[in-house]
């Protein structure tokens, strides 16, 4: 009984590692950029069907295509923002919203028209397999892999942002862009920056997710919730927060599944709007 | 200048109304199917508007409480055998009881993270709708034929029942809404569309309003539920709380109709239909077509088609608010007005 | 010698409103010009039209003869004009080095430093690592001065710099101005306080719903006369 639960936790908080990278992207883009990017989870699949793509072409490893794909990413979240999103700043929560809401819907029945609805996945090789016997428990050694790189591109944005330049500027622009601008800092050029960074970490929980779960091109949705609950149960502008927002994701969905799949959903959204009624502001937000 | 139109306006208005009262005298069988569907469309659109062309809340969750609302009528007709007749209202009633909580949770939320909250909020009804016992769970069930005979014995009856109530619905939904946009909150409403933060300092109190509108839509949204199941004949988790149906469709319908006017959403179901039947084949490509042009109507265009017919002079045939008429100070400030940054200050 | 700033026929329009009329006006290098005026009478406006942060802005403004119409602001900025905002403008969740940093970055390469920034205003150097927004009114309003003037700017445009201040504070902030001056950088002070502002400047312009409606050297001027223009009453 005690081993069956700690092995509920354990495999919990490593599964919310991923929930955590899905939400790194949308946890900057709500702290700098004030909005929520519905088509979020679609951008996350959409990048995992050009993997899938790829891969099957180029016959490497996942991950090694994904690392390659990076500036790629990068230049996708810049050239997004740059030229469609940026058109509506300034103008209230209504276009941005409904703008990544028609890019949600475009993704989402574009993938379907290329690659059908049928669920994928992508072999990671050998390390899928091994696990770690850990006490009375096992760990897959890759799950444990994921973990650790989220808990890396968590410190690497942290630095990133608390530590360059340029991460000041993004956060300088975070703070008021009406003043930003008014000092010559053009809040327009660095919007794109950070949205650019935005794409890298999709790309990252593209490959760790696509090698992990099976994915389809309708699952953008659910990818998005769950990053969003991650973000809020963190509390706004804390990147360690969204990590710990994604782990008490992936434990009670762990709990919940032992019911049925609808429950493992359920779970999830329940400890989310019980956390909202007692602490709207988030467990870690930097007030 | 503009009286003609207006009148001529109105005309067509008035004879599309006196049509669709003598509907099952005009229209065979197929057509009503077809204007009970749009009915329902309409009522959606409205509420949709409601919430989004004036109380500023964007809701991904719509399509709660129409399952809330079929799922209640089946549950008062099929589960406790009341008269269909009592089960309508009371459907609409439990809507409204269940958007009360919902409302309390998800109004911690505010702006855009509102709009991810009422679709955490459906999701979560959608998979309770689906624990329910004698409901058939998650792959649903079929209202009883007793149930559907109160209706109507013949099946041609039930047709122009059915178009009956649905008509009736989206006729009292939009009477209501307009009302409301011209009653006193509705001042408030117009005033919020146009500048929020000037009607937040003027003394509109923004919170009770949008709690309001948003208590307002659900009465609505759960009668336009039970038309769903009267029309499927059935309740399913993912029929009756389908997110593309009643609230994706229902987005594009109102931003390319035209958020923030009655007519707008009106405008934007008859395009709506009428593109469905010329392209629906194109399944997937049919919704990224509604994708893009949503995307073009909101940058270049933020008030969509209506939006654009009055630009080109065309007077509101429907004035909501306060101040009614061709050429009200509100309608010469034009989008710009609200696109200027609203912290701007002068000298 | 062709003036440091020169601004020849200057509007300023909000939609279908327009701030500022047809303004001339021209600074020389080193020179302290005080704007004076009412609430609204355009004259935040005119600073901000300088940086191109106002609406729409017709008419010339041309630094050292070069047309400021055809540059962003983050080109002027580094072509040598800094604002210091209505309202300091700070970035709230930056530390104080930060957003000083942020001012260099943007600048001109030239001889202030933090070095001496933090002579000018020492306590910025001991809450160096502090959020700007645990800072007092007076000391944001020396952080904002402070980026403005890291960024070795040949003109300086403060924008009510004393707004919300106490007085002694206000001089230790106002007893810097000459000695930016004497590195030969133009200021452009925009006061409503009528008496600190002519203190400090070499020259005044008073302006009246827009329009300039007087304008000469303070020790020239009467103060019924200048409150005529001031408030309007001549008119």
């Amino acid at each position: 009984m005690v081993e069956t639960i700690l092995n509920l936790i354990v495999q919990g908080v490593l599964i919310g590692g991923l929930y955590a990278l899905f939400a790194l992207g949308l946890s900057l883009s709500l702290g700098v950029m004030r909005f929520v990017n519905i088509a979020h989870g679609d951008m996350i699949v959409l990048f995992s069907f050009v993997l899938l793509s790829l891969t099957g072409v180029l016959g490497w490893s996942p991950f090694l295509v994904a690392l390659i794909l990076l500036p790629v990413a990068f230049g996708l979240g810049w050239l997004l923002q740059r030229f469609l999103l940026q058109r509506t700043v300034g103008k209230g929560i209504l276009p941005i919203l409904l703008v990544t809401f028609g890019l949600s819907i475009i993704i989402q029945n574009g993938l379907l028209e290329a690659y059908g609805p049928n669920t994928r996945k992508l072999s990671g090789g050998a390390i899928e397999l091994a696990a770690l016997r850990l006490g009375p428990i096992d760990v897959g050694v890759y799950p444990l892999l994921v973990f650790l790189l989220a808990v890396a591109l968590i410190a690497g944005l942290d630095a990133f942002l608390y530590r360059t330049a340029i991460g000041a500027r993004i956060r300088a622009v975070a703070d008021d862009p009406a003043a930003a601008d008014l000092i010559g800092l053009t809040s327009a050029r660095i919007y794109p920056v950070a949205m650019g960074v935005v794409g890298i970490t999709m790309l990252v929980a593209a490959s760790c997710m696509s090698v992990w779960t099976n994915f389809d091109p309708s699952i953008g949705p659910s990818r998005l919730l769950a990053a969003f609950e991650a973000v809020v149960l963190g509390g706004l502008g804390s990147l360690w927060g969204t990590l710990i927002g994604g782990v008490i994701i992936g434990v009670a969905q762990n709990f919940g599944s032992q019911i049925d799949a609808s429950w493992q959903i359920l779970a999830q959204h329940l400890v989310f709007l019980v956390a909202l009624v007692f602490r709207p502001q988030g467990l870690f937000a930097r007030s | 200048m503009s009286t003609p139109m207006l009148l001529g306006a109105r005309a067509i208005l008035a004879a599309g109304v006196l049509a669709c009262l003598a509907g099952p005298w005009l229209f065979d069988a197929n057509s009503l199917t077809v204007l009970t569907e749009f009915f329902i469309v309409v009522t959606l659109a409205l509420m949709w508007n409601l919430l989004a062309g004036y109380a500023d809340i964007i809701s991904v969750g719509q399509q709660g409480f129409v399952g809330v609302g079929a799922y209640a009528f089946f549950g008062f007709t099929a589960l406790l055998h009341m008269s269909v007749w009592a089960a309508v209202p009371l459907a609409a009633l439990t809507t409204l009881l269940i958007a009360v909580p919902v409302m309390a949770v998800i109004f911690r939320l505010r702006t855009a993270y509102l709009a991810v909250g009422t679709w955490v909020a459906a999701d979560v009804l959608m998979l309770i709708a689906g624990k329910l016992p004698g409901f058939g769970g998650g792959s649903g069930t079929s209202l009883p034929i007793p149930v559907v005979k109160q209706f109507g014995a013949r099946l041609g009856d039930r047709i122009d029942m059915f178009y009956a109530l649905s008509l009736g619905l989206a006729l009292i939904a939009f009477l209501a809404t307009w009302a409301l946009l011209r009653s006193r909150i509705g001042l408030g409403l117009t005033a919020m569309r146009d500048n929020e933060e000037a009607a937040g300092s003027s003394g509109v109190d923004l919170v009770r309003t949008r709690i309001l509108c948003f208590l307002w839509t659900a009465p609505f949204l759960g009668l336009a539920g039970v038309m769903t199941a009267l029309e499927k004949l059935r309740v399913a988790p993912t029929a009756s709380f389908n997110i593309t149906d009643w609230t994706i469709d229902i987005i594009f319908i109102v931003v390319i109709g035209g958020i923030g006017s009655l007519e707008g959403p009106i405008l934007g179901a008859i395009l709506f239909f009428l593109l469905r039947q010329w392209l629906a084949d194109f399944g997937a490509w049919y919704l990224i077509l509604l994708g893009v042009i949503s995307i073009g109507v909101i940058l270049f265009e933020p008030k969509g088609l209506w939006g654009a017919c009055r630009r080109w002079g065309f007077p509101d045939i429907l004035p909501a608010g306060h101040a009614p008429g061709p050429g009200a100070p509100e309608r010469v400030a034009g989008p710009d007005a609200q696109e200027a940054p609203a912290a701007r200050t002068v000298g | 010698m062709t003036p440091l700033l020169s601004v020849e026929k200057l509007n300023v329009f909000y939609d279908a409103f327009q701030a500022v009329h047809d303004v001339d006006l021209t600074v020389g290098e080193g020179e302290i010009v005080s704007i004076i005026g009412a609430n609204g009478a355009g004259k935040s406006s005119f600073l901000k039209a300088l940086v191109r942060q106002a609406g729409r802005v017709t008419g010339s403004a041309r630094l050292d003869g070069c047309d400021l119409a055809a540059l962003s602001t983050r080109e002027i900025v580094a072509k040598g004009i800094a604002l210091v905002p209505e309202g300091r403008k700070l970035f709230p969740t930056l530390t104080i080095f930060e957003n000083l940093r942020i001012g260099q970055e943007l600048g001109r390469k030239g001889d202030i430093g933090f070095e001496q920034v933090y002579e000018w205003f020492p306590v910025l150097r001991e809450r160096r690592d502090s959020r700007a927004r645990e800072l007092s009114g007076g000391q944001q309003q020396m952080v904002a001065l402070g980026r403005a003037l890291l960024a070795n700017p040949r003109l300086l445009l403060c924008d009510e710099i004393s707004l919300g201040l106490a007085p002694r504070v206000v001089n230790e902030l106002y007893a810097i101005i000459p000695q930016v001056r004497e590195r030969g950088v133009a200021v452009v002070v925009v006061e409503q306080d009528i008496s600190r502002s002519l203190a400090v400047a070499d020259r005044f312009v008073c302006f009246l719903e827009g329009e300039v409606s007087l304008s000469g050297r303070p020790a020239d001027a009467d103060r019924d006369t200048i409150m005529q223009h001031y408030f309007g009453g001549a008119h």
